[in-house]
């Protein structure tokens, strides 16, 4: 596969998954925000900006964190890289430069993602609705997937779509995780602990498998065992790693040597991680060190397949 | 719908005869047509161009957010043409693109047709679109035109007519078969009535084209587009998707020890036939224009070795350039010695003092093209100019002679369209396309051109121009029986 057909197929999926988990990330937002607790609503607005970390770009175009200008800058905001808007835009126009090495019904969802997002964009927000724009993203995520898996040929154009996809999934999982325990660490076992976390697992939509798994209360250990050690969970960074294991070495050909490496060493130390090792490390060391290597990883698919000189 | 009313046409209209009778080829769609309620055309037109969006078929692709992506216009009513005159339309062309590939193989070559005097050697020499760089250089079954577009027209007594020959890189193949796609979708009922020759297989007849365009079996063969700001880039990636190989851009070849390679995943890959979508002039920055960054440098030095073929050629544009297309017929008689089955639209040469004088005397008469010009721009059609536009091209033609050919303005015919008032006659062309591998080929049909606005006489779709599905029936003068 050319190099650049290559890489336009990863980054179309990394913006999907990228706009999706916006979504997910911007509906807890949104719905804690309506949760009026005594709290410090400021800081609880700042996460987004913290994961993303956009803090700096918002700080200068808005000022003040209000939930309209946040909810603006992270959605229909087109001058924000960050924006659902963008990542879609990113999307349509990296599958319009490999339309013709995916299927047609993929491309008609992209495109008509795209098509409908605009429509939105001139709607706004309020009057589409908050909650239903979320639903849509995800729901748009879910069509391009689905026409993915059920129509596209399992070859490499396949594995670099999905290679894009648990790349970001798993950054976007460490960075939700990682922000939300930082901010429940003071106030542990609280009632708005609670709603944290609740909010937190619905968001990566693993609040069912939570009470499958744990017959437990939601508590921050917990959450953070499924979305990083669980293999049963989808967008756990284990499951990220497994697929991104199994992608690699499939792709035809030799090339790849150091990504394949990179992805397996990481792959074991999940596989034989447990939550003490994590917790004597401090969660968001660990979550650090993670993201630094899945940042090396994605540098080096970069410049082992995408970038060929 | 209870009746059609269409305005009197002077001319030739494709339905229907001067006496107002539908001519035969037609009877089984007008009937359907009548039978058809008022309401049923615009509610498919709508349906036709949300597809259309859905499906990104778009045209002049994006310059802005606000998505400048441009539908070309689509007409719901087909143009039909009968068997028996498909057959001459048929074998006319590939006539024409056989005696127009031997004849670039020739001046290239041993340049017999000068020799006898038949073209004159500046004709060919101080021509900007000859290049010296292909002189003796050998193709594989001497084709240089592997796809060609022939632009036909039909006058006010519904001659068929020559009106361009397009052998550079000729576009507009994947209307042809999306619009087919889409009558079907809109009017399936009508495909059942009569038998229309199919054309969705145009895309392996040309990849069948393209691998026997390198001398050994199974080569690999490339798609080279400039880009998806290109404006025909939706053909390019509808192409090399149909015929399953790589879309490539000139930053995805280079050139080492005498080959083209494709930087891939699994490191670099040779490349045997290049499909190329770019005009010579960019194809290489060492060879050509320098600051192209859309082609491949190095590229023609291997073209040269015939270490990689190219689709088409470098040079062709020497055979249908407008100063050579008086010759065309003339070619036909030399090379093939027959005599030629279609005709070319009467044609003055300006460089000619003689032919200079004619026009400049009837010039509100005539139509009046650049003889490098393409896709309508830069041409004069006098009975649409005003006075000003007419004495303009006056002097143009008195300080450049050598720069223009004149014709009489042809009323081209008329086919009926679906307009907001309901169905009225527009004037059309049609481009067939000619493949030319082991032997020469078209598919039936081919793309319908129409001119939007009432009495243009303009088709090109840079021009506002746009399609219908254009039907090819089998069997019989009647087809529809």
């Amino acid at each position: 596969m050319l190099s650049r057909t290559a890489s336009d197929l990863y980054w179309l999926s990394r913006y999907f998954e990228r706009a999706e988990n916006t979504a997910r990330m911007l509906d807890v937002v949104w719905n804690l925000s309506l949760i009026r607790f005594a709290v410090d609503t400021q800081a609880e607005m700042a996460a987004p900006l913290a994961i993303t970390g956009t803090a700096d770009h918002y700080g200068s175009r808005y000022g003040k964190i209000t939930i309209q200008n946040l909810l603006f800058f992270f959605t229909l905001d087109a001058d924000s890289p960050a924006s659902i808007y963008s990542c879609l835009r990113q999307a349509r126009a990296s599958a319009h430069a490999v339309r013709g090495k995916i299927t047609s019904e993929m491309w008609e969802s992209v495109n008509s993602t795209w098509l409908e997002l605009k429509e939105i964009r001139q709607t706004g927000l309020q009057a589409y609705g908050e909650t239903a724009f979320f639903e849509w993203v995800k729901n748009r995520s879910h069509l391009f997937r689905g026409a993915t898996y059920g129509t596209l040929m399992r070859s490499d154009t396949f594995r670099f779509l999905r290679l894009g996809t648990f790349i970001e999934r798993a950054d976007n999982t460490a960075r939700i995780l990682d922000v939300k325990h930082r901010d429940g660490q003071n106030q542990p076992n609280t009632t708005l602990d609670y709603y944290r976390w609740h909010a937190l697992l619905r968001s990566v939509g693993a609040y069912e498998a939570f009470r499958e798994m744990f017959s437990e209360t939601i508590n921050g250990e917990r959450v953070a065992e499924l979305l990083i050690l669980r293999p049963e969970v989808p967008r756990s960074l284990l499951s990220c790693l497994q697929m991104l294991c199994e992608l690699l070495p499939a792709i035809e050909g030799n090339a790849g040597l150091e990504a394949k490496r990179l992805a397996a060493v990481q792959l074991a130390r999940l596989q034989y991680g447990d939550m003490e090792h994590i917790i004597d490390i401090g969660l968001h060391d660990y979550l650090t060190d993670f993201l630094r290597r899945i940042n090396e990883l994605a540098d080096t698919i970069q410049s082992e397949y995408l970038e060929l000189v | 719908m209870r009746s059609l009313k269409l305005p009197a046409v002077s001319g030739f209209d494709e339905m229907i005869a001067p006496g107002g009778e539908v001519r035969p080829h037609y009877t089984s769609y007008h009937d359907w047509l009548l039978r058809q309620d008022r309401g049923l055309l615009q509610r498919k037109r709508k349906e036709a161009e949300l597809q259309f969006h859905r499906v990104g078929i778009t045209f002049n692709v994006y310059g802005e957010d606000s998505g400048t992506e441009r539908l070309i216009p689509f007409d719901t009513l087909p143009r039909v043409i009968p068997a028996s005159e498909w057959d001459l339309l048929e074998r006319g062309a590939i006539q024409r693109v056989n005696a127009l590939n031997l004849f670039l193989h020739d001046i290239y070559h041993d340049q017999n047709i000068i020799k006898a005097g038949r073209i004159p050697a500046e004709q060919i020499f101080g021509n900007s679109q000859y290049q010296p760089c292909m002189q003796d250089v050998d193709l594989h079954n001497q084709v240089y035109s592997h796809i060609s577009g022939v632009d036909l027209i039909r006058d006010g007594e519904g001659d068929w007519y020559v009106l361009e020959d397009n052998l550079r890189t000729p576009s507009g193949v994947s209307y042809m078969i999306e619009n087919r796609r889409m009558m079907m979708r809109l009017f399936p009922e009508l495909f059942a009535e009569q038998t229309v020759a199919p054309v969705e297989h145009y895309p392996s007849l040309l990849l069948e084209t393209l691998q026997q365009s390198a001398s050994y079996s199974h080569p690999t063969v490339v798609l080279l587009t400039p880009g998806q700001f290109n404006s025909a880039y939706f053909e390019h990636a509808f192409l090399a998707q149909q015929m399953g190989i790589e879309l490539v851009e000139g930053a995805d070849l280079f050139v080492k020890d005498g080959y083209v390679y494709m930087r891939t995943t699994a490191g670099p890959q040779r490349v045997d036939v290049i499909y190329r979508r770019i005009d010579d002039d960019f194809l290489d920055p060492l060879a050509f224009r320098s600051d192209s960054m859309l082609g491949v440098p190095g590229l023609l030095s291997v073209y040269r070795q015939g270490n990689v073929v190219l689709a088409n050629a470098v040079g062709t544009g020497v055979g249908d350039d407008k100063s050579i297309y008086p010759y065309v017929p003339d070619m036909i008689r030399f090379y093939l010695d027959e005599e030629p089955i279609l005709n070319n639209v009467p044609t003055w040469q300006c460089r000619k003092p003689d032919d200079l004088k004619e026009v400049l005397a009837k010039l509100p008469e005539l139509v009046v093209k650049e003889v490098h010009g393409a896709g309508g721009y830069g041409m004069l059609v006098g009975p649409a100019a005003s006075q000003a536009e007419i004495e303009m091209f006056r002097d143009r033609l008195k300080a450049d002679p050598e720069n223009y050919i004149a014709q009489p303005t042809l009323s081209l015919s008329t086919c009926p369209i679906f307009v907001e008032e309901g169905i009225a006659p527009r004037h059309i062309d049609l481009r067939p396309f000619v493949l030319s591998g082991n032997e020469t080929r078209v598919v039936p049909g081919g793309l319908t051109r129409v001119a939007m606005k009432s009495g243009s006489l303009v088709v090109n779709s840079s021009q506002g121009g746009g399609t219908k599905d254009t039907w090819v029936l089998e069997g019989g003068e009647e087809g529809a029986c």
